[in-house]
């Protein structure tokens, strides 16, 4: 079922919807970028509709409502043990389809891998319901449509929306109850289809296969001297799950704590580092190795499919200008170099 | 044959006293170092017209035409209206040149309009400046730069105007990957540490230089909106005292340096020794005659710092009086 809707009916429609639910949306934050008076686009709960930038993608995931960056688990005292509370209103967030197919790798990675399901996940997870904000164009660094992520899958989303020219929202509203909201506030009742690109000015071809060899290529080696190894690349990524566990004493009452999760990054030193002093990936280029491997080949070994969505957040952020679309094509061009084998003017 | 010249009037209307009998430069201010390429373009027109075709960059960033023959000055004037109209030199009367040159350019490094660093626009506040200081024969010497960095060397000047940031910390965005504590150390004061997987922030040690916000990864160190400053004072080149400038306010606002500013012109009126060469005296000795009470008693007049302002209530400054002692240790 799809309407067009004012701008103020949407308004109107979105203030309804915020009795019952608490809205999660990219916000465009003023003077809060790097650089002075720069700004940043990152996930937060809004009141009202004007509050979300729909023009942006957001620079930061809205992961961060699933997997907060840093979570406190639970506090202990002595022989006590709290679990914080759990806020029961429903959520509805405000995505795009990149993020969406994303979201399928992370219920994958915290709900599908292994006997049981990440309890504190489920528990977010559980509230949430997705908006889709369509794409009338590529954004910068795009590649979704090589990575198959450019259309929301079926049935990931209770509505989308979509702006047109004049200001007009269209929504596309499969979910029952999401229609009889906007039914209410609709100038028009029509068939809707969110906006969704094609293609993209950036394309990637992935390997179907990876050699073992590829491991110590030297295509990894310039990153080593261009990685600041800062990890913006992971957080800022819709399919990153990684974290790392802080038990914390209070300073100033040692009996008492708690255990915090935070988000952890494969490019940040110290996420190899196991007892004795051992670090497995020591260099930045053994690092993005592994990431790149990870992002478009060993989840696919794993799960049947890329981890990467393409939506290119990992390379907009970067600081040093590595672009990760780059990085999946010259991995490719490396595994079809080896497969031609050495080229014929090598005999003598 | 040998023009009559009054020299002392040519300098005071930015025309430099060459060593070529019968030539002059012509010194062209250039408030905040920015000049557009359109006006720049006018700069050459004239060197290459009434110069030698050649052009000094100056030390504060101003453009020096040499070759320029003295009874030329009237039409390079003439010629600089459309110059100084186009850099928004604060004069009704452009027909005349540069209406005095003892205040000199107010320099900046290029700041946040182009360095990562920048905590703030310094050509926005030198431009501002130069709007509230000049024309004036005073010799007083203000500049700008973005971070404690000080690229423009603002150290050596009477008035040397820092930028800062107070550091916003979100610690439900920390991650503890101690980029801010690690770079902080490394390019910085080492202000931070982590206490129980958060940063604790050492805010006397902090310069507010912003490293800690460029580095972070996650958003969790954010600038704050309000622009703060550091403002070091009476530093100096020259023959007999010269000295690098010392802090004596923190975290003070742009308003209030504006104001000091000002202030210290009705400072030097009251106390310059007219009888120094030219009647050009630096500041910093006029305040080591008055004693530096006397200085801030004129310099916050009406001033009206903000609740985050640090004053030192007394400033040291060093380096070799050469008029006391010469010897090389």
């Amino acid at each position: 079922m799809g309407f067009v809707l004012s701008a103020d009916g949407f308004g109107r429609a979105l203030a309804e919807l915020g009795q019952t639910h608490r809205i999660w949306a990219p916000v465009l934050k003023r003077g809060e970028g790097r650089f002075t008076d720069t700004d940043v686009v990152r996930y937060d709960f809004v009141e009202s509709a004007d509050q979300i930038d729909f023009q942006d993608r957001s620079d930061y995931s809205f992961k961060e409502l699933l997997t907060p960056l840093s979570q406190t688990l639970f506090y202990y005292a002595e022989d006590q043990v709290m679990v914080p509370k759990d806020d029961p209103a429903e959520v509805i967030a405000f995505v795009r389809a990149c993020d969406l197919c994303g979201l399928r790798r992370l219920d994958q990675m915290y709900q599908h891998n292994g006997a049981r399901s990440d309890w504190y996940y489920d528990r977010i997870r559980s509230h949430v319901h997705f908006a889709l904000m369509g794409c009338g164009h590529s954004f910068e660094d795009c590649f979704c449509a090589s990575m198959g992520s450019n259309v929301a899958p079926e049935g990931s989303y209770d509505f989308s929306v979509d702006i047109d020219e004049d200001g007009n929202v269209l929504v596309d509203a499969p979910d029952e109850e999401s229609a009889k909201l906007f039914a209410r506030f609709a100038s028009q009742e029509r068939d809707v289809e969110p906006a969704h690109v094609d293609s993209n000015p950036t394309q990637v071809t992935v390997p179907d296969e990876v050699p073992n060899e590829l491991y110590r290529a030297p295509l990894w080696d310039e990153y080593t001297t261009r990685c600041i190894e800062c990890g913006r690349c992971n957080f800022v990524c819709p399919t990153c799950t990684c974290y790392t566990m802080q038990d914390v004493f209070y300073t100033d009452n040692g009996r008492a704590g708690e255990r915090r999760r935070v988000a952890a990054s494969c490019m940040v030193d110290g996420y190899t580092n196991v007892a004795g002093g051992g670090e497995y990936r020591r260099t930045a280029g053994e690092r993005m190795r592994f990431k790149v491997l990870h992002k478009v080949y060993d989840f696919r070994r794993r799960f049947g499919y890329d981890m990467c969505v393409g939506c290119g957040r990992c390379t907009t952020v970067c600081p040093e200008y590595i672009n990760f679309a780059a990085a999946i094509n010259h991995l490719n061009d490396a595994v079809v170099a080896l497969q031609q084998g050495p080229k014929e003017d090598s005999h003598e | 044959m040998t023009q009559d010249i009054n020299v002392k009037a040519m300098k005071k209307n930015a025309f430099r006293q060459s060593k070529v009998r019968g030539e002059t430069a012509s010194r062209v201010r250039v408030p905040g170092g920015l000049v557009s390429a359109k006006t720049m373009e006018k700069v050459v027109q004239i060197a290459e017209e009434f110069g030698n075709g050649e052009i000094f960059l100056t030390n504060r960033q101003g453009i020096e035409i040499p070759g320029i023959k003295l009874e030329d000055m009237p039409k390079v004037n003439e010629r600089l209206r459309a110059v100084i109209e186009e850099t928004h030199i604060n004069q009704q009367d452009k027909d005349h040149g540069y209406l005095a040159s003892g205040t000199r350019n107010v320099v900046a490094c290029p700041g946040s309009r182009l360095c990562p660093f920048g905590c703030y626009d310094t050509t926005a506040f030198a431009r501002r400046m130069d709007q509230a200081i000049f024309p004036n024969n005073r010799h007083v010497k203000v500049a700008f730069t973005g971070c404690s960095n000080d690229c423009a060397h603002v150290a050596l000047n009477d008035f040397g105007i820092i930028g800062m940031t107070e550091p916003q910390y979100n610690p439900d965005r920390c991650v503890t990957c101690k980029a801010c504590v690690r770079y902080c150390k490394s390019r910085s004061v080492g202000a931070l540490t982590v206490v129980n997987g958060k940063i604790h922030r050492d805010v006397d040690k902090c310069i507010g230089c912003g490293v800690c916000v460029n580095y972070c990864p996650t958003r969790a160190w954010t600038r704050s909106p309000e622009h703060y400053f550091r403002v070091k004072i009476m530093g100096r080149t020259g023959k007999q005292n010269p000295r690098m400038a010392q802090d004596w306010l923190r975290w003070v606002d742009e308003d209030s340096i504006i104001k000091i500013v000002k202030n210290t012109y009705a400072y030097i009126e009251e106390y310059i020794d007219e009888s120094k060469p030219e009647g050009k005296e630096h500041i910093g000795y006029i305040v080591d005659r008055t004693g530096f009470d006397e200085f801030v008693k004129w310099a916050l007049k009406d001033v009206e710092l903000g609740p985050k302002a640090q004053v030192a209530s007394r400033v040291y400054w060093d380096g070799k009086h050469y008029e006391r002692e010469n010897e090389l240790v």
